[in-house]
C-alpha cells in the first residue's frame, strides 16, 4: 500500500480544508477504501480521518416525524435501532441484506453512499477502465456482464452501484446533507449520484473536500411502514452483492394503492428510482396483474450492456415479487435471511 | 489539528483489557499491529480484503475485520482478540463446544468464527439454525463444511442459556 499523510481533524472546517487538497480522501469506516488502497486501485496521498468528528454519529428524530441519520452512524447500529426498523423496515432489511456482520459494524452511512463499484475491471489495474483512468477505455464492454448495468449505462462505463441501503433510501425520498467550503446544502439522494455519460469517474455531485454529514428520510417515508420490503437476488444466499434487487413500498387504503415507492439495485450505475412504475400503481388494486404492469414500466428503458439480457427479465420479476411481498405486509420480525427470496416468510409468492 | 504526516504516530489501544502504547506508521493494518507489534498471532490473516473473516476481532465489543482497519483507527478504543476469550485455563463455552463437536479441523478460521459467534450469542441467546448460518456468513471455513460449526454454536447457546457467563461478549 502507498504511504499517505494521515490527518485527524477536530472540526468540519479543518476536515474540509484538509480534504480539499488534490489527492486527499476521507476515511470513515474504511471498509471499501482500505480494500481499494490494498489493490492500488486508489492511491490517496492523504487520508482525512473524520471518524472522530463530533455530531455525526446520532439518529435524530425530527419534530415532523422524519429522521436525520448522522453520516458516521454504523450500518448495524441503524439497522438494529428498533424505532428506525419499525418506521422504515425496508431500509433496515436492505441494510441487513448487505455485506457481513463484521463489515456492517464498521461501515458508515456516508461511506455506503460513496462506495465504489464492484465491476471486476475497475479492480483490475492491469486492464482498461474509464472510471479508474479516464479515457483508458472500458474492458467490461463486450465481456461477461452478469454484474453490469442494463439501465443508465453508457458506452464509456457499464458498472453498477453496489449499495443495497441506497436502493431503499432512494425509494423513500432520502435527502443528503453536505458540508463544503461554501457552507452546507442538501440534495435528494436520487440526484446525488451521476450517470456515467462520458465521465464515469465523476460518480456524485460532491466537489473536492465536500463531506456528507447526514441522510434524512421525510416523515412521509414512514407512512409505508406496513407494506415495505427489500428483495435481493444474489449468487450466494448471504454476503454477496445484488445481481438485481428492488425496494417496494405501498400505502394501501380501502383495498386500493394510494401511493407506491419502487427502486432497483444491481442494474444501474446509481440506485434507480422507478417513478413510472410507481404511477402505474396509483388507484389500482394490489394484485399480480398490476404488479406485472408496474414491473414492465420499471424496465421499459432497459437494454443489455453485454451478455446480460437476462437481467432485464430477472429485474422485472424481482420488482413484481417485491411488490407482492410488500402488499402481503411487512413481517413482524425481519426474516433470518433479510432480503432473500429463500426466506421462509408466510405468504411468499414464487417468481 | 495535527500536521499531516506519513511519519509514525503514537497510539494507545486496549487489547483484551491491557493498555498498549506504540508508535505506528499510519498505513499499518490493525491485523498486522496485533500480530507483529503485540505478538498476538491468534488473529489470523487470510484473504486480506475483508471476505474470509479469519482476522475478525472485537472493536469496542463489536466484531470487525482487522485487515480492513488501520491501527491508528483503533487509537483510544478497546480490541478483543481470541487470546482474551478463555478465562485463564477455563475455555469459553463456545471454545468448549467447538472442541467437543469438532467445530474446527485445521483451525485457521476458528478465531474469527469464535469472536463473531460470541457477539452474536450475546445479542441473540436463543437463535434458530438459519439465524446462526446468517450470522456466520461473513466467515469462511474450507474444512468442516460448516455443519459442525453451526452445531457447536447452537450447543454453546444452549449451555450459555443454562449458565450465563458474567461479561459475555465483552473485550
Amino acid at each position: 500500500m502507498n504511504r499517505f499523510d494521515y490527518v485527524r481533524p477536530a472540526t468540519f472546517a479543518e476536515a474540509i480544508a484538509a480534504a480539499s487538497e488534490p489527492g486527499a480522501a476521507y476515511l470513515a469506516g474504511g471498509t471499501n477504501l482500505l480494500d481499494l488502497m490494498k489493490g492500488g486501485i486508489v492511491r490517496p496521498g492523504r487520508l482525512v480521518d473524520v471518524s472522530r468528528l463530533p455530531g455525526l454519529g446520532a439518529i435524530e428524530w425530527l419534530a415532523d416525524g422524519g429522521v436525520r441519520i448522522g453520516a458516521l452512524v454504523r450500518n448495524s447500529d441503524l439497522a438494529h435501532d428498533s424505532e428506525f426498523a419499525r418506521r422504515f423496515p425496508a431500509v433496515a432489511e436492505a441494510l441487513l441484506s448487505g455485506a457481513s456482520a463484521q463489515l456492517r459494524n464498521m461501515a458508515t452511512v456516508g461511506g455506503n453512499l460513496l462506495q465504489r463499484t464492484r465491476c471486476a475491471h475497475f479492480y483490475d489495474v492491469a486492464g482498461a477502465c474509464n472510471k479508474r483512468a479516464p479515457g483508458a477505455g472500458c474492458e467490461a464492454r463486450g465481456g461477461e456482464a452478469r454484474n453490469a448495468a442494463v439501465l443508465g449505462w453508457s458506452e464509456h462505463c457499464i458498472a453498477t452501484h453496489p449499495s443495497d441501503f441506497c436502493v431503499a433510501l432512494v425509494a423513500l425520498d432520502a435527502v443528503v446533507e453536505i458540508a463544503g467550503q461554501g457552507g452546507e446544502y442538501q440534495v435528494p439522494l436520487e440526484d446525488f449520484h451521476r450517470l456515467p455519460g462520458e465521465t464515469p469517474g465523476q460518480e456524485s455531485v460532491l466537489e473536492p473536500g465536500e463531506l456528507i454529514i447526514a441522510v434524512r428520510l421525510p416523515a412521509q417515508a414512514a407512512s409505508f411502514s406496513r407494506h415495505a420490503r427489500y428483495l435481493k437476488i444474489r449468487d450466494r444466499t448471504s454476503f454477496a452483492f445484488a445481481v438485481a434487487s428492488a425496494a417496494a413500498a405501498l400505502r394501501i387504503e380501502q383495498g386500493a394503492i394510494a401511493a407506491a415507492r419502487i427502486a432497483l439495485g444491481g442494474v444501474a450505475p446509481k440506485p434507480w428510482r422507478a417513478r413510472l412504475a410507481e404511477r402505474a400503481l396509483i388507484g389500482v388494486g394490489p394484485d399480480r396483474t398490476h404488479f406485472d404492469r408496474a414491473a414492465e414500466a420499471a424496465l421499459a428503458d432497459a437494454r443489455p450492456s453485454g451478455d446480460n439480457a437476462f437481467k432485464i427479465e430477472l429485474a422485472r420479476r424481482i420488482v413484481a415479487r417485491a411488490l407482492a411481498l410488500a402488499a402481503a405486509g411487512t413481517p413482524a420480525r425481519l426474516p433470518a435471511l433479510p432480503g432473500s427470496p429463500f426466506s421462509p416468510v408466510a405468504g411468499v409468492l414464487h417468481v | 489539528m495535527t500536521e499531516p504526516s506519513a511519519s509514525p504516530r503514537p497510539i494507545r489501544v486496549s487489547v483484551n483489557g491491557v493498555d498498549h502504547e506504540r508508535t505506528v506508521e499510519p498505513r499499518l493494518l490493525l491485523s498486522d499491529f496485533l500480530r507483529h507489534d503485540l505478538g498476538l498471532t491468534g488473529t489470523h490473516v487470510g484473504c486480506e480484503h475483508g471476505v474470509c473473516g479469519a482476522c475478525t476481532v472485537a472493536f469496542d465489543d463489536q466484531p470487525v475485520r482487522s485487515c480492513l482497519m488501520f491501527a491508528v483507527q483503533a487509537d483510544g478504543h478497546r480490541i478483543g482478540t481470541i487470546e482474551g476469550m478463555a478465562d485463564g485455563e477455563t475455555l469459553h463455552p463456545l471454545q468448549m463446544a467447538f472442541w467437543e463437536l469438532s467445530g474446527l479441523q485445521c483451525g485457521f478460521c476458528t478465531p474469527g468464527f469464535l469472536i463473531t459467534a460470541r457477539d452474536f450469542l450475546a445479542r441473540n441467546p436463543d437463535p434458530s439454525e438459519q439465524e446462526v448460518r446468517e450470522a456466520l456468513s461473513g466467515n469462511l471455513c474450507r474444512c468442516t463444511g460448516y455443519q459442525s460449526i453451526v452445531a457447536a454454536v447452537l450447543e454453546a447457546a444452549r449451555r450459555l442459556r443454562q449458565a450465563p457467563l458474567a461479561g459475555l461478549g465483552k473485550s
